[in-house]
C-alpha cells in the first residue's frame, strides 16, 4: 500500500520534472537571442532537474543511491550558475549584443539614480 | 577547526561513494582524507572562502528560502514560455550588493543566476550587472529584497 503511494508521488515528481525540461527546450527554440535563451535553459537546469532528481530519490528510498543523487543535486546547484555566468560574460565580452527592451545599466551613474558613487563603466 | 570539519566531510563523502566497508578500503579512505586536508592546508585553501564553515548554520534557512524563490521564478518563466504572445521585455540593469565578503557577493551573484529569469553577467567591485528576461524581474532585484536576504545569510562573521 505504502509502496504504491510512494510510487505514485515519485511518478508525479518525475513527470513534472520532465514537463519543465520540455518547457525549457520549447523556450530555447522560441526565445529571440542568446541571453533570453539562457533564461529558458535555466528552467530545465533548476526546476526540471530538481524535480526529476527528487522523484528518483523517492524511487531509491533510504539508500546510498539517494545520497549520491543528493550529491548530484548539490553539484548542479553550485556549478550551474557558474557555467551560466561564464557563458553570459563571455558572450558580452566578444560583443554579442543582447536584444533589450530597456537598458538600465547606467541607472546608478545618473544624477537622479539612488547610487551616490560614480562607478566604473560596465 | 576547519581541518577537522573538512576531514569529516571528505571521509563521509568517501564512505558514501564507496559503499564497501572493508578494513582495507576504509584505511585507504582515511589516508586519502588526511592527504587531501594536508594539501588543502598547504595551498592555503582552508580559509573562510575555501571552506566557509561559518555559513553552514545560516545555509539551513537560506537554501530552503532560495529553493522557493527558484520555484516561483521558474514557474513565471514557464508561463512566459508557454504564452503564445511570448511576453518578454529583456532588461539589463546594475544592482549593488551590500555584502562585505567575497563569499557573500559570490552567493548573491550565483543566487541571481540560479533563479530563472535573471543572470549575473558581470561583477565589478560590489556592482553586479544583471540580464533579466522581463522588466519586472530587473525592478524586483533593484528593490534589494534578495540582496538583504543574502547579507543576512552572510552574517557578521
Amino acid at each position: 500500500m505504502i509502496d504504491v503511494l510512494v510510487d505514485a508521488i515519485s511518478g508525479v515528481f518525475i513527470l513534472s520534472g520532465g514537463f519543465f525540461i520540455l518547457v525549457g527546450a520549447i523556450g530555447l527554440a522560441r526565445m529571440p537571442d542568446l541571453y533570453t535563451r539562457m533564461h529558458a535553459a535555466s528552467v530545465t537546469e533548476t526546476l526540471g532537474a530538481g524535480l526529476l532528481l527528487i522523484g528518483l530519490m523517492m524511487q531509491a528510498g533510504f539508500t546510498l543511491v539517494t545520497l549520491k543523487l543528493v550529491f548530484l543535486l548539490l553539484l548542479l546547484v553550485f556549478t550551474g550558475p557558474m557555467a551560466s555566468h561564464a557563458l553570459a560574460q563571455a558572450a558580452l565580452h566578444v560583443g554579442v549584443k543582447p536584444v533589450l527592451a530597456e537598458d538600465r545599466r547606467d541607472r546608478l551613474d545618473k544624477p537622479d539614480g539612488p547610487g551616490p558613487k560614480s562607478g566604473s563603466e560596465a | 577547526m576547519r581541518e577537522v570539519s573538512l576531514g569529516l566531510i571528505l571521509f563521509f563523502f568517501w564512505l558514501a561513494l564507496s559503499g564497501h566497508y572493508t578494513a582495507f578500503l576504509i584505511s585507504i579512505g582515511v589516508i586519502t582524507t588526511v592527504l587531501c586536508v594536508v594539501l588543502a592546508r598547504r595551498m592555503g585553501a582552508l580559509d573562510s572562502e575555501g571552506h566557509p564553515t561559518q555559513l553552514f548554520y545560516q545555509a539551513l534557512t537560506y537554501w530552503p528560502w532560495l529553493a522557493w524563490e527558484v520555484v516561483k521564478s521558474a514557474w513565471s518563466v514557464t508561463k512566459i514560455i508557454l504564452d503564445p504572445k511570448l511576453p518578454i521585455s529583456p532588461t539589463m540593469t546594475v544592482v549593488e550588493g551590500s555584502q562585505r565578503t567575497a563569499v557573500g557577493l559570490a552567493t548573491y551573484g550565483n543566487s541571481i543566476t540560479l533563479t530563472p529569469g535573471t543572470i549575473t553577467t558581470l561583477v565589478e567591485g560590489n556592482r553586479l550587472t544583471v540580464h533579466a528576461l522581463v522588466r519586472d524581474g530587473a525592478l524586483d532585484l533593484e528593490g534589494g529584497g534578495m540582496d538583504q536576504r543574502v547579507t543576512q545569510f552572510e552574517g557578521r562573521s
